[in-house]
């Protein structure tokens, strides 16, 4: 039931497949480990290197992809390796502290039963099965998802998240739209027009609520840095040069301000935003779409690093424009968590691009895996990993998210898209002395207690409270992965290729291709 | 007009699509093997398949299984995320409303 290997290595449990786990799962086998790689989808690659399902039978994959080559190279040494177990398809819906985490913080005895990572809960295959991992090492590569904030009409079928529209494209090739605009703020909009386009979708316009001087002062200061940026400011300007080729205008201080349509969407109204995102009256200009796709950055995905009880640090540290809500998993040089045994590597450390997430992989999976702090090739991890950070800081000063976006938002306008939570309930509910309490206002407005456990409105519900919630709050979800009762009610069973016996002895993986 | 698939023929990726056909509340749809639920019913040209607590339309918005927008029910089992399951043929779908009363998404 355990997942011990046998062979007595230290196993490394790494949770993600995307370019962070995939480089943890890499480097900790080459320190020796024994090493299960988790991801909740069919193929790995993550949200950057986006595999076509594989019955597309696509038989020039690559071109839809930038580093595909090390990428595939990456995934064959990785799946192929005796020591790894690919789980395909497979969610870790919980972690179970093994100490108590209400002792842990007081005194904790090193070397005591509590000193090890978590128990990892994963629900995997179809129908899905139950198995408890204990690792010697966690690794948790989560990713991060689109950061959406509200405007009226936002909830109209149509518009979709930049990172949707991107998946969609990528992923499945289907293009949202055949007239679409693409809003927001940050680099990440450019990749999503270039693939809309390359999709064949017309793309009117790309919308960034940024205003000249923020970019200029993030990307242009100190450029010598961004040519060091390991490809990534190369990548950037190709898909620029995308967009000019195909005549799209780039809009600087432009921001979508609301979305209409009977049903579904039919047009938006755009306007010109000043440095704190306040709409100058009079600039509205209404343009006709059948799609549009927003993001305002990422949100990690912290369910896991706060079910680990790892420490949170706020972005706000780094850029005085970061909102009290965006926070990210704290982490060492050594990617090392406040917790024993689990490390972290990836956009749940902050929000800085595919390389970076590669870089902090790489070290958080030989540090987990025992591998020498002082060899070599970490030095040049290590090198790699502070300029993505350095590059963080660069995104995150180039792309504030304005102060005053809530002026774009009326009093009906929706919130929370499950509960349908509106903007004057949970101003109500900020003011009001009963219900400032995060807790308490969650159960008067509904805010964040629908299906999606308040992964979409949470930061933008802790912002618009003013931070009456923040730090962990938002990001609260003991269950990480939906699991039904029946699903909780069986036993686990072993984990493919442990030594005790099992029913169903085949690997996730193979039940998982059908 | 609407979201549509990249034709096979000029897809550089290079593809061999196998039809499969699904159906949602009885109509049939047809998608290739390897789309999403969600990718058959956008191909279709269909935005929108669920409905939110105020009867408002629902369909996909987060595209990789955060939001809970595009749930559906697949062959009697409820509450699943449309983005992210692969379309098998003949999958009997039914759309979801959480305006007549239905609560999905709840879990324990
Ligand atoms: C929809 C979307 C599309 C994007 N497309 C691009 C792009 O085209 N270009 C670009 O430069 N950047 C893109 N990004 C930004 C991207 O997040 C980063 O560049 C990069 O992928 C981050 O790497 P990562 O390894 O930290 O996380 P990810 O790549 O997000 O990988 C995290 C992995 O963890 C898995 N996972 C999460 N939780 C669990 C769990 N509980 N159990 C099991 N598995 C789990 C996920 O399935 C995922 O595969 C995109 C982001 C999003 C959200
Ligand atoms: S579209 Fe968000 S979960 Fe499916």
């Amino acid at each position: 039931m355990t997942g011990e290997p046998v062979t007595g290595r230290r196993h490394v449990v790494v949770v993600g497949a995307g370019p962070a786990g995939l480089a943890a799962a890499d480097a900790a086998l080459a320190a020796g480990a024994q090493v299960t790689l988790i991801d909740t989808a069919e193929r790995p690659g993550g949200q950057y290197h986006r595999m076509l399902p594989e019955a597309y039978g696509a038989t020039d994959p690559g071109v839809l992809q930038h580093g595909y080559r090390s990428f595939d190279r990456r995934v064959r040494r990785v799946l192929g390796h005796p020591r790894c177990s690919w789980w395909a398809e497979s969610s870790v819906w919980a972690l179970e502290r093994r100490d108590a985490p209400d002792t842990a913080d007081v005194a904790h005895v090193p070397g005591s039963a509590g000193d090890g990572p978590p128990l990892v809960h994963v629900l995997s295959g179809t129908p899905r099965r139950r198995h408890v991992l204990e690792p010697d090492a966690l690794v948790l590569a989560a990713g991060a998802h689109d950061r959406v904030l509200p405007f009226p009409g936002w909830d109209l079928p149509g518009v979709y998240t930049a990172g949707a529209a991107q998946a969609l494209a990528k992923g499945e090739r289907v293009a949202v739209g055949d007239r679409v605009a693409v809003a927001g703020t940050g680099p990440f909009l450019l990749p999503v027009a270039t693939s809309l386009l390359e999709a064949g979708s017309r793309v009117l316009e790309v919308l960034e609520a940024g205003r000249p001087g923020a970019l200029a002062g993030g990307w242009l200061r100190r450029p010598w840095e961004l040519g060091s940026q390991l490809g990534k400011s190369g990548e950037l300007l190709s898909y620029a040069a995308e967009l000019g080729r195909h005549r799209v205008p780039y809009r600087l201080g432009r921001a979508v301000v609301e979305a209409r349509g009977d049903g579904r969407v039919e047009e938006i109204v755009t306007a010109r935003v000043r440095a704190d995102w306040s709409v100058v009256p009079g600039s509205e200009r209404v343009v006709a779409v059948d799609a549009v796709c927003v993001g305002h950055g990422f949100t990690p995905r912290l369910e896991l690093p706060v079910a680990a009880g790892c420490a949170l640090r706020p972005l706000s540290a780094e850029s005085p424009a970061g909102s009290p809500s965006e926070v990210f998993v704290e982490v060492d040089g050594d990617q090392r968590t406040s917790r024993p045994g689990v490390y972290a590597a990836g956009e749940i450390t902050g929000i800085a691009g595919a390389p970076a997430s590669r870089a902090e992989g790489a070290v958080a999976g030989w540090i987990a895996a025992g591998g020498a702090p002082e060899s070599r090739a970490l030095a040049t991890l290590r090198a790699n990993r502070d300029r993505g950070r350095a590059f963080a800081a660069r995104l995150a000063a180039a792309h504030p998210i304005g102060r005053n976006w809530p002026g774009w938002l009326r009093p009906d306008t929706v919130i929370c898209r499950c509960e349908e939570t509106t903007y004057a309930a949970v101003c109500r509910s900020a003011v009001d002395p009963t219900r400032t309490e995060p807790g308490v206002a969650k159960l008067a407005t509904r805010a964040g207690l629908g299906p999606c456990q308040a992964r979409i409105c949470g930061p933008t519900v802790a912002e618009l409270r003013r931070g009456g919630d923040t730090g962990a709050g938002p990001h609260h979800r003991p269950v990480a992965e939906p699991i039904r009762l029946g699903e909780l009610a069986r036993p686990p069973e072993p984990p493919p290729g442990s030594s005790e016996p099992s029913a169903h002895p085949d690997s996730p993986v193979e039940e998982s291709t059908s | 007009m609407s979201p549509r698939l990249v034709p096979a023929g000029s897809d550089p990726a290079g593809r061999r699509d196998r039809p499969l056909t699904i159906t949602v509340d009885g109509d049939p749809y047809t998608g290739v093997a390897g789309q999403t639920l969600a990718g058959v019913l956008l191909a279709a040209g269909r935005t929108s398949w669920r409905q939110a607590p105020s009867g408002a339309p629902r369909g996909v918005f987060c595209g990789i299984g955060v939001c809970f927008d595009c749930l559906v029910t697949v062959n009697d089992e409820r509450d699943v995320r449309a983005c992210r399951r692969r379309a098998r043929d003949g999958d009997a779908v039914t759309t979801q409303s959480r305006a007549t009363g239905e609560r999905d998404g709840q879990r324990p």
